[in-house]
């Protein structure tokens, strides 16, 4: 199993282009509204037309401007869960997974099957009700199950959590990640949210105003974006302009400071990055006296907004944030940072 | 007393709203598929019967399908004859309720949440089938207000009927038409008769509307 993608697409002032490929795992792409995202999978599933480029699944042109080869989304073999589930109002829940198994033609098999599928995601219950009558939830497994039913060769979830009410996400995501874990075939999920991403996905490509900037494997994306972008994208909040002074040493002119650094720093340094949460009081690498210029509570952390001792008076304050555990009785007179979580940006 | 009139207009209105049903539908569906420029054109075209004098319409129904016209001696051959002839109230009634039906479908249409028929298509259902199951299903009630309407249009078209078929008793004679004719003649008892028939028609469609929207309203 495999998707190859490869396309442009102008809309407007908007210049999409992309190039991945999606192995059986479960893919990420993580952006800002208006970044690409949903524009991305629409022309996977054909419902929009790229100018140029080429989509090939499992060995299957689905598109290709050279050949002039352009499947509409019937023939694609493509899931596509929407944002808003787009179920069929004037349906059941039911009538709605039957709609996904319109290709078998025998009736028993048809409504035996869209029962196991009802079984298998609980939704037997609200198997009568009508979309308009069905929790966030539930509007998502029946529309889920109506992919899953009719067996595409890809599965797309376009931002599945959005329409969900903040304290529901967590639970859904869970189920969600569960439920999918036996789905032997490649998932591409679309999120503006960094936190779903990590939890979900194996590999996460950044998406920036049409352009992909980066695709790495979760773990190793948040630990090295790489780009001022994709780091600020991926939630670091502190990024400054630096340049290399040694093998493992950066100079931050903003916080008039020098870093040490775990990776060997390249050349062509832009930019540090350190996230809000790296900061240590009791670390000795990369440690600076700092005065705290602001705090805010939250329910389970902390977060302050410091500047360096030395820091350049019209440069942003510094982020902090730590977990309530670890409060302080008195605010610290110096804040460390562990080289390997300066993040090297180019 | 002959009842002609009304057999007669009932046919028209039935037959017109029939035509206008599938025409207005499609050309609503296929107008918000056009590039603007296009669709503020052919909206221009198609909308202007609404608000020409229904005699105007007459008047170039008449320039096209005259005894003398080129489409007028081609339906002749086909053994189809407009003018004067009640077949030509059809062609009056569908070219004068055309606009309503265009116009309340194609509002309906627009409303439409277009991630519905992409979910269809992706799950492999063909267009055909996600038209009449899930696009005209969402929007019936705007297509059933537009159909009524178009309906009742049709029922009371006097100005391009009256230019194209004119008042043949028992062969022509519509409702509408023949209030007029037997009020220009002095029977004002006849008139009133046909006035009467003509407001209970309309009563009792607007009455079948609401009653259509109220089951609607308590289903689902």
């Amino acid at each position: 199993m495999a998707l190859e993608v490869n396309i442009e697409k102008q809309a407007g002032s908007f210049h999409l282009q992309t190039a991945f490929t999606c192995e059986k795992e479960f893919l990420g792409i993580l952006g800002a509204s208006g970044s690409g995202k949903s524009m991305t999978l629409k022309c996977i599933a054909g419902i929009e037309k790229p100018d140029c480029g080429r989509i090939v699944l499992d060995g299957r042109v689905l598109f290709d401007s050279d050949k002039k080869i352009n499947l509409p989304p019937r023939q694609r073999r493509v899931g596509y869960l929407f944002q808003n589930y787009a179920l069929f109002p004037d349906m059941t829940a039911r009538q709605n997974i039957l709609c996904g198994l319109h290709a078998e033609k025998d009736r028993q098999k048809r409504e035996q099957r869209a029962d196991a599928m009802m079984e298998l995601l609980q939704i037997r219950d609200v198997a009568n009700l009508r979309p308009g009558q069905l929790s966030g939830g539930q509007a998502q497994r029946v529309a889920l199950g109506r992919i899953l039913v009719n067996e595409p060769e890809l599965l797309m979830l376009d931002e599945p959590f959005a329409a969900l009410d903040t304290h529901l996400r967590l639970k859904l995501q869970v189920e969600l990640k569960n439920l999918l874990s036996g789905y032997d075939r490649g998932i591409i999920m679309v999120t503006h949210d960094r936190d779903e991403a990590f939890r979900m996905c194996d590999r996460i490509g950044v998406i920036d105003e049409g352009q992909m900037l980066a695709m790495k494997e979760t773990r190793e994306l948040f630990a090295d974006p790489g780009s001022r972008a994709v780091a600020s994208i991926t939630g670091c909040k502190n990024i400054a302009y630096a340049r290399k002074t040694g093998k493992h040493e950066v100079f931050v002119p903003e916080w008039n400071i020098y870093l040490k650094t775990g990776k060997d720093v390249r050349d062509d340094l832009k930019a540090v990055g350190i996230r809000a949460h790296s900061f240590r009081p009791g670390e000795e690498e990369n440690r600076f006296p700092i005065t705290i210029v602001r705090e805010m509570e939250e329910p389970f952390e902390w977060v302050s907004e410091f500047v360096y001792k030395e820091q350049a008076s019209a440069s942003a304050a510094v982020w902090w944030r730590y977990s309530k555990a670890f409060r302080l009785p008195e605010p610290p007179d110096a804040l460390g940072v562990v080289p390997d979580e300066v993040l090297l940006l180019y | 007393m002959d009842l002609y009139p009304l057999y007669n207009s009932l046919r028209i209105a039935a037959i017109s709203c029939v035509v206008v049903f599938f025409t207005g539908i499609f050309a609503a569906y296929y107008a918000a598929r056009l590039p603007r420029v296009l669709k503020g054109i052919l909206d221009v075209i198609l909308t202007l019967p609404m608000v020409l004098p229904p005699t105007v319409c007459g008047y170039f129904l008449l320039l096209i399908f005259g005894a003398r016209r080129p489409v007028g001696m081609f339906l002749a051959d086909l053994g189809i004859k407009l003018v004067m002839n009640w077949p030509g109230g059809v062609a009056a009634a569908v070219v004068v309720a055309f606009p309503l039906m265009y116009r309340t479908a194609r509002g309906a249409f627009e409303s439409f949440d277009e991630n519905l028929a992409w979910s269809g298509q992706t799950l492999g259902l063909s267009n055909t089938w996600i038209f009449w199951h899930v696009r005209m299903r969402s929007c019936r009630q705007g297509i059933l207000a537009g159909t009524v309407l178009a309906f009742a249009r049709a029922l009371g078209e006097y100005g391009a009927t009256s230019m194209l078929i004119g008042y043949t008793p028992g062969r022509t004679a519509t409702v509408s038409t023949t209030v007029y004719q037997l009020w220009r003649t002095n029977d004002e008892q006849g008139a009133f008769f046909w006035v009467m028939v003509n407001l209970a028609i309309s009563a009792a469609v607007l009455l079948a509307v609401n009653l259509l929207e109220r089951r609607r309203k308590n289903g689902t």
